[in-house]
């Protein structure tokens, strides 16, 4: 197995009053992209959160690239090469489509043949380059937002639910552009419930419960034993369709 | 068309009704002088010209930054008091003139950049009420230093000689204008104003501008892609601040006079948010279009009422609603219906329409 672009050792996260995270242990490989699996409420989203520091850990160790990232802050830690891809899409809805992806190119212009890579998936951004971003629907505007984790060189990509709520054509559409973007090295986490997408782009996998991090290992495996499947996630990946 | 798009930074007015108009109100502050001879009259487009740069300042940090601030007023006066300040107590030459400025921009980028670190992390509502507490000391403190600032009788000064109106360029009048020291002093407020403006519209359409509007909308989401939100408030609070001074440094030259009641007077703080959310947030040309609607009607509309009142004399309560007492009444009226009507503010409504039909 690869050795791990981000790990992270007893994390534990406050939310008010609410204990989230109840000591996450978690490898990323390098490389790789890692299906974060788990029922409604184990703490997937908040997860993803707090590698990036949009939620302090309250305690363990959050290590990036060799890096302890856990007590910075959010703007450095998207500084070391760390995209999010929220699951509400997270769109800047007032500006165009356009400053959405100029914004995510931060300090250097739009790479062209990045570009038209990401009009291949989704023309539709093409089409409505100059129109506000609120205007677009609801799978273009996760289109959006995957696009912005594509049109610049990132280490890790975290992605949350990037299929929920949209039309099948829309999530094939979605998977061919993550394979793409694992063809580039780029390690990736990703949440998501949808067996399809699951199936199709996890490497690795990891699977949550009550805020910890219950099972480990290859997609592939967990894909072929639904058995596992039911104890882990409570019914079998077939249903989540 | 070139050329008009790289000095617009490719911010191009996008609606053909909003062209003309912009056009139109340039146009007249262009040859004010020539247009509408009279002093009441140059006072008004110099007050336009002024404004129009002070309420695009305070545009950048409200409808750019989404940041609330009631200090906007406080930077205008550190830039009047500061040449004030310094004509009388130098010589009242060019070189004063320079170091009032100068000093009044770096007190500004003093007390913006403390403002904005200490205070730019807490939330919105704080935020306006430290900077209302901040003005209102700086008002006070103005009122109190007398020896220095004149306190509530504010200060006169001398201008350089060229720019006094006594001074001649022509011994005689072109097209019935005097071209003497009043006539310098406009066009210098004017280009002043132009180049400010077109600075300001340069700084919202670069990347930076782009920044802010991020953060406007959600500056959680700014932070996720990586940017320093309260930097870039601060640098936004501190680049605001300072064209706000040199608003305040050309209202100051423009009247030879400055004192809290032109330049700090909480009034003033209003009349500016009202000429944003009239001309339209977040836009730039709205504070062309708010200001000049909202300067001519206070000047003018008092002249117009007294027409109307005179015309409807006989009807009656007509002449006794439009008397010129009553000017106030109607003011506020005229914002009430252009904020109903206009909620994203005139530019706003004016690009929508022309999207629509386009």
């Amino acid at each position: 197995m690869p050795e791990p672009l981000l790990t992270l050792a007893g994390v534990h996260t406050h939310i008010g009053q609410y204990h989230i995270l109840q000591g996450v242990d978690l490898a990323v490989p390098r490389g790789e992209l890692t299906m974060l699996l788990g029922r409604n409420g184990a703490g997937k989203t908040t997860a993803l959160r707090t590698i990036l520091g949009l939620w302090k850990a309250s305690s363990g160790s959050i290590r990036f690239d060799q890096a302890e990232i856990a007590a910075r802050e959010t703007p450095d830690i998207a500084s070391m090469g760390i995209a999010y891809v929220p699951e509400t899409m997270g769109i800047f809805a007032g500006l165009s489509v356009k400053d959405n992806l100029v914004l995510a190119a931060r300090e250097s212009a739009l790479d062209e043949a990045r570009l038209e890579n990401v009009f291949r998936f989704f023309p539709a951004l093409r089409k409505f380059w100059f129109l506000p971003a609120g205007l677009l629907s609801g799978g273009q505007k996760q289109m959006l937002s995957i696009s912005r984790a594509m049109i610049e060189p990132r280490k890790l990509v975290l992605i949350d639910e990037p299929t929920k709520g949209l039309a099948p054509a829309i999530i094939n559409n979605l998977i061919e552009a993550l394979k793409e973007l694992k063809q580039t090295d780029t390690t990736i986490l990703m949440v998501e419930q949808n067996f399809h997408a699951a199936r199709s782009l996890g490497d690795g996998v990891a699977v949550m419960d009550s805020g910890r991090i219950v099972h480990t290992g290859r997609m592939a495996d967990l894909a072929a034993d639904e058995a596992l499947q039911t104890r882990l996630l409570g019914l079998s990946l077939d249903v989540h369709q | 068309m070139r050329a008009i798009d790289t000095l617009l930074s490719g911010d191009l007015p996008r609606s053909r009704l909003l062209a003309l108009a912009l056009g139109a109100i340039l146009f007249a502050l262009a040859l004010a002088p020539f247009l509408f001879p009279g002093t009441r009259s140059l006072d008004v487009a110099a007050k336009v010209c002024i404004f129009i740069v002070l309420v695009a300042s305070y545009d950048l940090l409200l409808g750019y930054t989404g940041i609330v601030s009631f200090a906007h007023t406080m930077f205008f006066g550190i830039g009047g008091y500061g040449i004030a300040i310094a004509m009388t107590r130098l010589d009242a030459g060019w070189s004063a003139l320079a170091i009032g400025t100068a000093g009044a921009l770096a007190v500004s980028l003093v007390l913006s950049l403390l403002v904005g670190l200490f205070s730019l992390r807490v939330k919105a509502i704080f935020f306006a009420m430290v900077t209302l507490a901040v003005a209102s000391f700086f008002a006070i403190l103005a009122s109190q230093l007398s020896d220095l600032t004149g306190g509530e009788d504010g200060l006169t000064f001398k201008v350089p000689e060229f720019l006094r109106p006594g001074f001649r360029l022509l011994d005689e009048p072109v097209l019935g204008v005097v071209f003497g020291g009043k006539l310098i002093t406009y066009y210098l407020v004017f280009t002043s104003a132009l180049a400010l403006f077109l600075g300001l519209l340069r700084a919202v359409n670069s990347p930076f501008g782009r920044v802010l509007l991020a953060i406007r909308e959600n500056e959680f989401r700014a932070e996720a892609l990586g940017y320093r939100t309260v930097v870039y408030r601060t640098l936004a609070n501190c680049l605001s601040a300072l064209v706000a001074t040199l608003a305040g440094v050309l209202y100051a030259l423009w009247l030879r006079y400055t004192g809290p009641n032109t330049t700090l007077d909480f009034a003033i703080m209003i009349d500016i948010l009202l000429m944003v959310v009239i001309g339209g947030m977040g836009t730039m040309y709205g504070s062309i279009l708010g200001t000049t609607l909202f300067i001519v009607a206070q000047n003018y509309l008092q002249d117009l009422m007294k027409m109307a009142s005179g015309a409807t004399r006989g009807i009656p309560l007509l002449p006794d609603l439009l008397h010129p007492d009553r000017w106030l009444l109607w003011l506020g009226v005229l914002f009430v219906v252009c904020v109903y009507y206009f909620p994203l503010g005139i530019v706003g409504r004016l690009r929508h329409g022309g999207a629509r039909k386009g």
